[in-house]
């Protein structure tokens, strides 16, 4: 299948790859997907605790072109938000802004569980409690 | 000058060799006439250039020309193979056995019988994708029909023991047939020594034109009959009716030519280079080959690149490279493939598999080509793979609890 531009230019040139210590307490992870469904996405946040904005974001993924795309997207639009905002990002917007075609939107679906994952972590980790989502597949 | 893209997906369609198409031009033009026009010079020619294909075709199987069915391809010659004996030997019984590596085109065949109220049953192959002859043996019952195993299957290349289940075949007074699509021409293939009853191939495999194959039917010890899954003229000896497609069966008869010609010279080129492709790529860590490595086509290779998924190892290069995945993602339904699957290949693994099938017309220029693109895109993804991480880390990826999605 053909790929759009964006989808290839995120693979070729993924934004923010690499791993943040996820045993910092200002870090929040989101490991979602599984290796038998041929995703996985690896989504970190960086949280600046005083004003609870999302400082960095780091990702891997293992997956098709699409899957690392959107995975290169979100850390692209986390950084600069904060926690709040980040919980507004919506699959559809991935779909839209990559041009993803209907068999992709898993990945799409991945990507804002991702998200919602790594949120999650990092408010457990500082003592709030993790926010249940409707039909997520988040653990 | 290495020209751009490579062609390294020879099981899926071969180019057509210069050659063949020479052959066949002037049947499109001046030598247009139908086969079955028994009145006019026209016809006449046609019938002639049709008779020496058949027995171009049939030298390459050691068959007669009088056993070859023409038909539009393997797909065909599978469901005439298949339907034709289950309904021409209906009073004997109803079970078929074959595969669970068998191609779509035979396994839907089977799920039709199965809906028409026969009987089929699927054979486990074992780790190396060979089925197990003991349990061939023991699925024969009274009511069995035919045997349905292919020669060599289209995504590994592995060769089943086809002298071995003919014989059981005989044994029992059951029918063999054999989907040979990816054999015919590669290798040494002869429906008599192989004991085969029934075998089914494709021009477009072996350097010939698309549209245009051919089943192989025995006349003698014993005398094998199908009963035609198309009705019309009465052509290829009622069989299968339809005019010929004479300039495609004309290219069929050269391709087949050429192959018995040049195999030996071919296949051992070929090999050497698939030979050098797997052996560079196997230094990669994590590397597995898929199959018999024994029991195998000299052209194919079939890997798992663990961690990395094989539709974005394909994205890295494909622009460049032609490759097939075993990857779910290729696919709407997300399901590895299931050739792989039932190799017993965790789905991980199936998921990170290319395969290749070389030809006659890859170079060792576009095998160093491949090489570099491969390991570079493979090392690229394993920087970028969560999952390459964690195992570097001597994390089980078995002990993690993964949301299935």
């Amino acid at each position: 299948m053909a790929y759009s531009e964006k989808v290839i230019d995120h693979y070729q040139n993924p934004k923010n790859v690499g791993t943040l210590d996820k045993s910092d307490k200002s870090v929040g992870t989101g490991l979602v997907g599984a290796p038998e469904c041929g995703d996985v996405m690896r989504l970190q946040i960086q949280v600046d605790e005083t004003t609870g904005m999302i400082t960095d974001a780091k990702f891997k993924t293992f997956g098709c072109g699409s899957a690392i795309a959107s995975s290169s997207l979100a850390t692209e639009w986390l950084k600069g938000k904060s926690i709040d905002e980040a919980l507004t990002v919506d699959n559809m917007d991935f779909v839209e802004e990559l041009n993803l075609p209907p068999v992709k939107i898993h990945c799409s679906v991945l990507a804002e569980d991702a998200i919602k994952a790594a949120i999650n972590d990092y408010r457990v980790k500082n003592g709030k409690e993790a926010i249940k989502f409707e039909g997520s597949v988040v653990h | 000058m290495l020209k751009l893209p490579i062609y390294l997906d020879n099981n899926a369609t071969t180019p057509m060799d210069p050659r063949v198409l020479e052959a066949m031009t002037p049947y499109f033009l001046e030598d247009f006439g139908n086969a079955a026009s028994r009145n006019h010079p026209f016809g006449w020619k046609a019938e002639e250039a049709v008779d020496y294909a058949r027995e171009q075709v049939a030298r390459l199987i050691g068959a007669d020309p009088k056993e070859i069915i023409f038909t539009s391809g393997a797909t065909e010659g599978d469901n005439l193979a298949i339907k034709g004996v289950y309904e021409m030997y209906a009073s004997k019984g109803n079970h078929i056995i074959t595969a669970t590596t068998e191609h779509k085109a035979v396994l839907d065949t089977c799920k039709h019988i199965e809906k028409s109220g026969g009987e089929v049953t699927y054979l486990e192959v074992k780790a190396d994708g060979l089925i197990d002859l003991k349990e061939l043996e023991a699925a024969i019952k009274p009511t069995t029909i035919l045997i349905a195993i292919m020669y060599a299957n289209n995504e590994i290349g592995v060769i089943q023991p086809v002298r071995e289940i003919s014989a059981i075949a005989k044994k029992n007074g059951v029918l063999f047939f054999t989907d040979a699509v990816q054999a015919v021409g590669k290798i040494p293939v002869d429906v008599n020594k192989d004991g085969i009853d029934l075998m089914a191939f494709t021009a477009h495999k072996m350097y010939g034109p698309k549209g245009i194959g051919a089943l192989y039917v025995r006349r003698k010890n014993p005398r094998v009959k199908v009963t035609a899954q198309m009705d019309g003229g009465g052509h290829e000896r009622g069989m299968r009716s339809g005019t010929l497609n004479v300039p495609g069966i004309v290219g069929f008869g050269k391709a087949c030519e050429i192959c018995m010609n040049e195999m030996d010279v071919d296949t051992k080129r070929i090999s050497i280079l698939r030979d050098k492709l797997e052996n560079e790529l196997m230094k990669l860590e994590e590397a597995y080959i898929n199959g018999s490595k024994e029991h195998r086509l000299p052209h194919v290779t079939n890997i798992s690149f663990k961690h990395v998924e094989g539709e974005g190892l394909l994205m890295g290069f494909n622009k460049n490279i032609a490759l097939s995945s075993g990857s779910a993602c290729t696919s709407a339904s997300l399901e590895p493939s299931y050739v792989l699957k039932a190799l017993g290949l965790g789905d991980d693994l199936a998921h990170s598999s290319l395969r290749f099938g070389l030809g006659r017309f890859t170079t060792e220029e576009q095998i160093d080509y491949t090489v570099k693109a491969i390991s570079e895109t493979v090392l690229k993804l394993r920087d970028m793979s969560p999952l390459w991480e964690m195992y570097k880390e001597g994390i089980d990826l078995n002990s993690i609890e993964w949301a299935a999605h």
